[in-house]
């Protein structure tokens, strides 16, 4: 099964041309049905009309597009669970490379397009494919008025193929090739309604944001390139092993690809782009800015993994970062009244909880962490996908012109759309890390890795700026656990402004509210069953939940990822202490349990909307620490004035300058040579008799002298 | 006899020359053009009377052309005349640079 695994990037690629091919067509203008109506009956006809509402008219091409974008992410998952279940059958440790043909053979570097089947990238594959499919089937419902649907679909399925050339890469140069063309994906999609300059604004800050990413990338390809002579997975990994530990050059590639990582899965300081990327329509915002394309950091930094187990400076300023950005993030979460903005944070906020885990070597942890993520977080955007699709309906309804993203115009929503309620509440509880949800486990084995590398590592013996490794951990752990503890309150204040309390909407739109179709929630459902069950991926030994498998995602990921965690824990395989683990366990779950019933006791719905006058440190919450404003300083307006100045007027005046001389001399020479023609056949006559008389001078004088 | 013939041809090659270069009006610049001319075959005829009467056969030549020389370069003259009413070669510059 193994050697059709070209098939599952290219099966969406298939549907993006088809879908492409449709969308262009389908843009063909073939003018009004009824030309011979009067224009104002026209007129009337395109607009809304109220009577019109009961049957939507639906997208050109509505069914074929539905079945092909959907159909080709269906088949590459199905396709992904064959190959996955062939690996489980035959337990293959090594990974599969299949090479295709030579991409850039040039001199010493050999690139070929290849790609790597391994326990890693085919556990990518399947989130990818699993959760994309659910995406798509839900867009379907989402999208379903929209007049670009063809397109959206094409670009949803481009994304997919790139993230998939992403993840299956058997060297760099591939996974750039991914990472680059997910970038584009995104950029396209958040300004997928692009009329809107905020939209479009929105595309290009997610697009430049990245390239600074991507410098790091590009950074420590060439510096592996320069030192090992190859860049793909297996061969990067065997010449990491002869490398010393903690030197110079496995500390400078390990920070040039986080630097890669903080573009992509939007850490600090490159994280803004993140919450803008909410321009996008909200699946969109699901799949590629929650579940999988901001991931692909955590991706890179394991598949690097025998790279950065060398470099503890490196893990542990991985650490710092996540840490840091988690913390960040969570507090400007608490203010924040657009409900993507809140989901949005919290992405940014727990990518840096799976940055921590991976950043102290702790692989597994953050793969956990991504996969019950990809789960939790999808529902959670799927699930305010339905809200803003149902209070858009209603408002779009009664011509109404309020903000349907914002948390103040919604309220007691539970008693309109109870299905949304309940499986958001369980994604809600899953990202609190209420025991025996999916991100209680995935959430605790961070915090535990945490701990245990504060006890007994490389990254505890090391210092990072003169502070002493284990220090430095214990700290973050506290810090960790304070993120964990907003995350519960921010999620709770959400779902209380959302669904609990009076509702806030408007009169006239109240009895217009009503539960997503069911293409919408089918999706939702499953996500719920997967948010609810998800942390039997990896139940730790000290947990045995119904007898269930311990240590499954361990197991499964340890050719990939074992060694490099061996070497981080000074070459002994580190199980944690029983009663240890049951304490941070016991620690991880009231902390989220507090963090709920802070937020269910301290927040009073009824009170939204009063103009009470907001502390500083609120204000300054809700404006995001003013991170962006100070951006727009520091960096934005120095650079436009720079490049109006001195790129603009300066450089741009010295080779506008040189250009323009090279035209003035040719203009100069022919001006003259114009004037010796003067058309004057007297003048003529002269040069000829002075030409003559001096040939016959210089003869006489030469010849006959 | 050639050293005074040969003078002779000299002088009268020169006053063509100085015509042509001092001269606007079309008409005398051609007449001056054909002095030019036939100073050079009183030379040829000179040197014929020594050198054997190849000279001879190159005047027949050159009066031959200089005959369709003529026809040609008065049609012009008269050609342009009829379109600008001035042989003056001063007021005919149409292919300067």
């Amino acid at each position: 099964m193994q050697n059709y695994i070209w098939a599952v990037p290219l099966l969406p690629l298939l549907g993006f041309v088809i879908n492409g091919a449709l969308s262009l067509f389908g843009a063909v203008h073939l003018g009004p049905a009824d030309p011979s109506l009067p224009h104002e009956a026209r007129e009337v006809a395109l607009d809304h009309d109220p009577a019109e509402h009961g049957a939507p008219t639906r997208p050109r091409f509505y069914t074929a597009v539905t079945i092909i974008g959907c159909l080709v992410v269906a088949l590459a998952f199905a396709l992904g669970v064959a190959i996955f279940v062939e690996m489980v059958q035959s337990g293959q440790t090594q990974p599969f490379v299949q090479t295709y043909f030579p991409w850039m053979p040039v001199g010493d570097l050999q690139i070929n397009a290849a790609l790597q089947v391994d326990q890693l990238s085919i556990l990518m594959v399947l989130v990818i494919t699993g959760i994309g499919t659910l995406i798509h089937i839900f867009s379907v419902g989402y999208m379903g008025d929209d007049p670009g649907y063809a397109r959206y679909f094409a670009y949803l399925n481009l994304f997919v193929f790139f993230m998939l050339v992403l993840v299956l890469g058997a060297n760099y140069p591939i996974l750039f090739v991914g990472w680059e063309g997910v970038g584009l994906c995104s950029y396209l999609l958040i300004g997928f309604w692009f009329s809107e300059t905020v939209n479009a604004d929105a595309g290009k800050k997610a697009f430049i944001v990245n390239r600074i990413g991507d410098y790091g990338l590009l950074m420590a390809m060439f510096l592996m390139f320069a030192n090992f002579k190859t860049l793909d997975y297996t061969g990067v990994t065997a010449a990491a092993g002869n490398l010393t530990a903690g030197g110079p050059l496995a500390t400078t590639i390990c920070l040039f690809l986080f630097l890669a990582c903080t573009g992509k899965s939007a850490q600090i300081p490159l994280y803004v782009w993140l919450p803008d990327a909410m321009a996008g329509p909200t699946p969109v915002s699901a799949l590629i800015h929650a579940a999988t394309m901001v991931t692909a950091g955590v991706y890179l930094v394991v598949r690097s993994a025998a790279l950065f187990a060398l470099s503890p400076v490196a893990g542990l300023t991985i650490c710092v970062v996540g840490a840091a950005t988690a913390l960040l993030a969570a507090t400007i979460a608490l203010k924040q009244w657009d409900i993507k903005k809140v989901l949005a944070y919290s992405t940014v906020s727990q990518l840096g909880f799976m940055f921590v885990a991976v950043g102290c070597g702790g692989y597994v942890a953050g793969m956990f962490h991504l996969v019950t993520h990809a789960f939790f977080k999808a529902l959670l955007f799927l699930g305010a996908g339905s809200v803003i699709y149902a209070l858009h309906a209603a408002y779009h309804e009664t011509h109404n012109h309020a903000d349907a993203q914002d948390m103040r115009n919604m309220g007691g929503l539970r008693h309109y759309m109870p299905w949304t309620w309940i499986l958001m509440w369980i994604a809600t509880l899953a990202i609190s890390g209420i025991p025996l949800f999916a991100g209680f486990f995935s959430k605790d084995e961070v915090m535990g890795t945490l701990f245990d590398r504060a006890q007994d590592s490389t990254l505890r013996d090391a210092h990072w700026l003169g502070i002493p490794g284990g220090l430095l951990l214990y700290t973050l752990y506290g810090i960790m656990l304070f993120a964990a503890f907003l995350t519960a309150i921010y999620m709770t204040r959400m779902m209380l402004y959302t669904f609990h309390g009076p509702n806030r909407s408007g009169d006239d739109e109240r009895p217009l509210l009503r539960e997503a179709p069911w293409i919408m929630t089918g999706p939702l459902v499953v996500l719920g069953v997967l948010s609810a069950t998800g942390g039997f991926l990896n139940l730790p030994p000290f947990f045995p939940l119904f007898g269930a498998p311990i240590n499954l995602l361990k197991n499964w990921l340890d050719p990939v990822v074992g060694p490099a965690i061996i070497r981080t824990t000074h070459g002994v395989a580190v199980e944690t202490d029983p009663t240890l683990g049951v304490t941070l366990g016991v620690i991880a779950g009231s902390i989220g349990v507090l963090g709920i019933l802070l937020a269910v006791i301290r927040i009073k719905t009824t009170e939204v909307g009063n103009a009470v006058p907001e502390p500083a440190i609120e204000r300054v919450l809700e404006h995001r620490y003013y991170v962006d404003e100070l951006y727009d300083r520091i960096f934005v307006r120095p650079l436009v004035a720079l490049s109006r100045t001195v790129l603009w007027k300066g450089v741009d005046g010295m080779i506008d300058g040189a250009v323009n001389a090279v035209a003035w001399l040719g203009r100069a020479v022919s001006r003259a040579g114009a004037a010796i023609q003067s058309g004057q056949v007297g003048t003529y006559a002269w040069v000829l008799v002075l030409g003559v008389l001096a040939v016959l001078g210089a003869f006489s004088l030469f010849l006959y002298a | 006899m050639l050293p005074e013939s040969i003078a002779i041809s000299a002088v009268l090659f020169a006053i063509g020359v100085v015509g042509v270069l001092t001269r606007r009006n079309a008409i005398i610049v051609f007449m001056c053009v054909e002095l030019m001319l036939n100073a050079v075959n009183l030379t040829f005829v000179a040197f014929a009377r020594v050198y054997g009467f190849a000279g001879q056969v190159f005047v027949v030549l050159v009066m031959t052309v200089a005959a369709a020389e003529a026809a040609v370069g008065l049609a012009i003259v008269i050609a342009n005349f009829r379109h600008r009413h001035t042989v003056d070669l001063q007021a005919i510059d149409l292919l300067k640079g």
